[in-house]
């Protein structure tokens, strides 16, 4: 007789648990591992492929910006990726709309609503480069403190790259 | 003391109550149903210019079980802060024709991960012809239902 309305208690609680999580990382922060060299120094600095997940960095992103999509150079942001909705990909704001961004054949107006990513190691990292300026509407979360692994927790600082940008 | 203390656990159950309700309607809003309001000319003659209540379902871009002809609700690729509303015209690998704006003809193949949308008002809609294919990414919903006007009441098919 008592067993239904306990496994009915756990069932309505792990609901209740599971709206207010998809609430809180939806609208005000979320924790996400990073996988991969892309955005080496700043995230997963040496990458050992054998010990693969263990050693991801697990970043704190912030949701807040979503609410007037506000961006600045330097930001570090999680989108989803133009070509595969279900890729999320980590990396670094180098140019906003109305800048004008130099690759390595040409300069690129960046177009309104949209801005130009690169990861921080440029050897490696599948960005802008490839697929040209990202919609801000692909955002999903800035990110701002490395929450894991413990020595290396703080606050993620912006960067600027120099002479790369030049805003009209 | 005692007193205070009941009164504590009373508001914190009241105001626990009221969180849930606020995440219940979050999830409900973003992962399954929401009402949308609709402004424009853009998809005459499916949509008023007036403005349409129209239900969107947020369940078959998820699954990925849009095709060309549904009718969705996507972030604008211009300005994320905005939503629009616009009929899927090529799923990516497909091959779509259109006039640009100097009125020649081109025709291009959808690439991956992308989708091309138009407004069913040529002449007035500001949709992929300007902008080119947008992420698949960036679609928000599927319209399915419109609530108002009452003359129009009814599921918005094909």
């Amino acid at each position: 007789m008592g067993t239904p309305s306990v496994l009915w208690s756990i069932a309505k609680k792990s609901f209740t648990v599971g709206l207010v999580t998809v609430t809180v990382s939806d609208r005000f922060a979320s924790i996400v591992p990073v996988r991969g060299a892309s955005m080496s120094p700043t995230f997963n600095p040496k990458t050992n492929t054998s010990l693969g997940s263990l050693s991801d960095d697990y970043v704190l992103v912030e949701k807040f910006c979503l609410r007037n999509y506000k961006f600045s150079h330097g930001d570090v942001i999680v989108f989803c990726s133009p070509n595969d909705h279900k890729e999320k990909h980590v990396k670094r704001i180098v140019g906003l709309p109305g800048d004008w961004v130099g690759t390595r054949y040409d300069v690129v107006k960046i177009p309104e609503g949209h801005c130009w990513v690169e990861g921080d190691s440029s050897s490696s990292s599948k960005d802008s480069r490839s697929f040209g300026p990202v919609p801000l509407g692909l955002v999903n979360g800035r990110a701002t403190h490395i929450l894991w692994p413990p020595h290396r927790v703080g606050s993620i600082d912006r960067k600027v790259a120099q002479n790369r940008v030049s805003s009209s | 003391m005692r007193q205070w203390m009941n009164i504590a656990k009373e508001a914190i159950a009241r105001a626990s109550i009221v969180v849930k309700f606020i995440c219940l309607l979050h999830v409900t809003d973003s992962y399954l149903l929401s009402s949308s309001h609709v402004l424009g000319p853009s998809m005459l003659p499916t949509l008023n210019t007036t403005g349409d209540v129209v239900l969107v379902e947020h369940l078959s871009h998820r699954i990925g079980k849009l095709g060309s002809g549904d009718l969705v609700l996507v972030r604008s690729p211009l300005d994320p802060k905005k939503s629009i509303t616009k009929r899927i015209i090529a799923m990516e690998g497909d091959k779509v024709t259109f006039s640009a704006r100097n009125h020649s003809f081109r025709s291009l193949v959808v690439p991956k991960g992308h989708v091309w949308i138009q407004g069913d008002n040529l002449y007035v809609s500001r949709d992929s012809r300007e902008f080119g294919p947008i992420p698949y990414g960036l679609v928000q919903g599927k319209v399915f239902f419109r609530v108002w006007p009452p003359k129009g009441f009814g599921s918005l098919g094909q």
